[in-house]
């Protein structure tokens, strides 16, 4: 049913109709209404499901962790710092390839200290083996959410949903609330092959030596890699029963024939939507927003990028000393093509700092400079810095 | 007050004024609401600092997250904002660099007491010195009002809408069995003797907890209020052996009437005198002489 809601209140709504078994979180802004909305559903009988208000999300992911591995679906939520003190207990869900789904109502990464939204969370834990799926708005958030159960039941992978923090968290749209019979015809009652079972006992999270850690790494980068298929899957099933559509791995808008296109993930793809339709004489473009961060979909970005000469990826992170981290992944996706285009890297919105229209103008303008940026902040403004640091 | 003594607020400001705890606030005015506990905190700190005579420069007010951990902002010393829950290591740190800072740390329950609850038995044991201000309204509140470990059992926030079933912890008597070298409890509401007892917790060389019963008047209106603490809160028995830390345990367990005033006190040497000691005996200087600051 179609009713205006706040993001968060959406999210809260969408996993009660996943019927997880067991919840644990941590508050912190802002994820804080997420988990808040799941109280009053479980006190208000809207859904049954033991639902703890755990002490830190090092605990929190702990408790989910535990319970999956019982066998049960769960759910947990978090953010920013929360994201971090948790990072020990993600890389050990995933190793254990064990199927969790949480979001990540992204927000900045301290010091300095910040509450407002970009994605350095996300992308801090980009390496800890979870499958990332990125939203560009809460009816997506939404959908996604549904759609990383399925995933994360079918790969035994865990599913990180990530929609920006305030930006989608704190906005009301309308949504399309799905109907527990469509939830229940795609998510049916779950079985984990793995869940431990007295009469068939095994022990989790054992050293492994030498002779076996490589194979296990590996076997667990495949599964990444094997995992979009089931991304894609999950997409076109969903849409079957929903009637609505997002994008499987990515999804792209626009000319075809353009010769420049902006890559971005999450909400900011919006932004350029709109900026590109209110900008015609900027000439063709075309849009990429990137869903599936990890698995990084190679072939897929190859083939969204065919034909482009210059490409400026848009990302709310950096990896100081690096550079752009998607954008810096994309020029090694995409030097493999004949014809690779430019990777104009930037990043943008950081710490909250607002993505206004004019981005889209600016990207593009970016493209005529002689030598592409390896990278820049693209909405910085340096007169606020000392000399040195500019 | 009574009315033959009416207190007028411009004498108040004067006498404020002429203290010369000011001279400890910055010029950033609390955020806190109107109301809060915390501003009982401020006064009491700054008036300690002052008794005491310790100067702005030797002075860091380290604090993690939440309400009460905006503290440090509101004080003319030296201040460290920390992560959520992280305030205790990081003034070990401060205290091990430079022995000679008057270190004082604050923190709300939940910063404390949940995601911080894993550091407060190992500052105790070593006797770190210095001085835990423990600011415990029974809520997270700068995230708006959840359950914290200290909330009481039928207690209804927004991740309690079904009531909090969980027991809440006893900080007092979790400190006095970590072996806290200096354990005191007061309250937002009887700011004189709060002051008093902020004084005395900064004054004992070793690591001393200070509990501070404070009404979070936003986001609790049933529980922790001025009210119900004005009614509950007593004074430790008069004779209370402050040396015997059973009877202090004992007295921790009356939960329903908390009583304010030194628990527990113990002489016995710091974390840096022991690491001294080492040196000392491997034939080197201790860390003071050898200048390290
Ligand atoms: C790792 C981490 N998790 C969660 C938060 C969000 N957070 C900030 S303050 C706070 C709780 C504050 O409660 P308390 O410590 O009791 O202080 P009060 O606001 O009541 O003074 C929480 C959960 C955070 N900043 N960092
Ligand atoms: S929310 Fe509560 S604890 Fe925070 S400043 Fe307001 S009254 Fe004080
Ligand atoms: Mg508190």
């Amino acid at each position: 049913m179609r009713q205006a809601l706040e993001g968060s209140q959406a999210i809260a709504q969408t996993v009660a109709l996943c019927r997880p078994q067991v919840i644990a979180a941590y508050p912190i802004t802002p994820q804080t209404h997420i988990v808040e909305n799941i109280a009053k559903l479980v006190a208000d009988d809207k859904f049954e499901c033991d639902f703890v208000s755990v002490e830190s999300e090092f605990s929190a992911a702990s408790v989910v962790l535990g319970a999956a591995a019982a066998g049960s679906r769960t759910y947990t939520a978090s953010a920013s710092q929360g994201i971090l003190l948790m990072s020990e207990v993600l890389y050990n869900i995933a190793g254990l390839r064990i199927p969790v789904v949480m979001t990540c109502a992204n927000r900045a990464l301290s010091a300095p200290l910040s509450i407002w939204n970009d994605q350095q969370d996300s992308m801090a834990v980009r390496d800890a083996g979870w499958i990332q799926l990125y939203c560009a708005d809460n009816q997506e958030a939404v959908d996604t959410t549904i759609q990383a159960y399925r995933i994360a039941e079918r790969t035994e992978l865990p599913v990180m949903v990530c929609m920006d923090g305030f930006t989608l968290t704190h906005t009301l749209e309308p949504i399309d609330i799905p109907e527990q019979a469509q939830v229940d015809e795609f998510l049916p009652p779950y079985t984990f092959s793995r869940a431990l079972d007295s009469r068939n006992p095994i022990t989790v999270g054992t050293l492994v030596s030498p002779d076996y850690y490589p194979e296990a790494r590996h076997a667990h980068h495949q599964a990444l890699l094997n995992a979009q298929d089931e991304i894609i899957r999950a997409h076109e099933d969903w849409s079957a029963i929903s009637g609505r559509s997002c994008c499987g791995l990515l999804r792209t808008e626009g000319d075809a024939d353009a010769k420049i296109g902006i890559l971005t993930l999450g909400s900011v793809f919006g932004t350029l939507y709109e900026a590109r339709a209110a900008h015609p004489e900027l000439g063709p473009v075309r849009l990429i927003k990137l869903r599936a961060f990890r698995p990084f979909p190679v072939a897929a970005i190859q083939e969204a990028c065919a034909g482009l000469t210059d490409l400026v990826v848009l990302e709310r992170a950096l990896s100081p000393g690096g550079g752009g981290i998607v954008g810096n992944e994309m020029r090694a996706a995409l030097a493999e093509l004949p014809d690779a285009p430019r990777v104009h890297s930037y990043a943008v919105g950081l710490g909250g700092r607002d993505v206004p229209l004019d981005i889209y103008a600016r990207a593009l303008a970016a493209v005529d400079a002689p030598t592409p940026e390896r990278f820049a902040v693209l909405d910085a403004e340096l007169e606020k810095l000392p000399a040195a640091d500019r | 007050m009574s009315p033959e003594h009416p207190v007028y607020l411009e004498d108040k400001l004067e006498e404020i004024r002429d203290s010369g705890r000011l001279h400890y606030r910055s010029k950033s005015l609390p955020t806190w609401c109107p109301g809060c506990g915390y501003y009982s905190m401020t006064e009491g700190v700054t008036w300690a600092l002052n008794e005491i005579g310790v100067r702005n420069e030797d002075v860091v007010v380290v604090s993690g997250i939440g309400c009460a951990s905006r503290f440090p902002f509101f004080m003319e010393t030296y201040g460290f904002h920390t992560l959520h829950g992280r305030t205790l290591p990081v003034a070990t740190g401060v205290k091990l660099a430079n022995d000679k800072l008057t270190v004082v740390v604050v923190g709300g329950d939940g910063d404390g007491f949940a995601i911080g609850g894993g550091h407060i038995p190992h500052v105790a044991r070593r006797n770190v010195d210095i001085t835990y201000l423990l600011f415990d309204n029974g809520i997270y509140g700068l995230t708006k009002g959840q359950v914290s470990p200290t909330s009481a059992i039928g207690f209804t926030t927004s991740t309690s809408p079904f009531e909090n079933h969980d027991q809440p912890l006893n900080p007092l008597m979790m400190l006095l069995s970590y072996g806290a070298s200096w354990v005191g409890q007061a309250y937002a509401g009887q700011p004189e003797h709060l002051a008093k007892m902020i004084r005395a917790a900064i004054e004992h060389r070793g690591f001393s907890y200070l509990h501070i019963l404070s009404p979070c008047v936003t986001f609790d209106k049933t529980d922790r209020t001025y009210r119900n603490l004005d009614f509950s809160v007593r004074n430790l028995p008069e004779g209370h052996d402050h040396t015997d830390r059973l009877a202090a345990i004992h007295e921790a367990t009356k939960v329903d009437q908390p009583a304010v005033g030194l628990y527990y006190v113990e002489k016995r040497p710091t974390l840096s005198d022991t690491l001294d000691e080492i040196v000392v005996r491997a034939g080197g200087k201790p860390a003071q002489q050898a200048g390290a600051g």
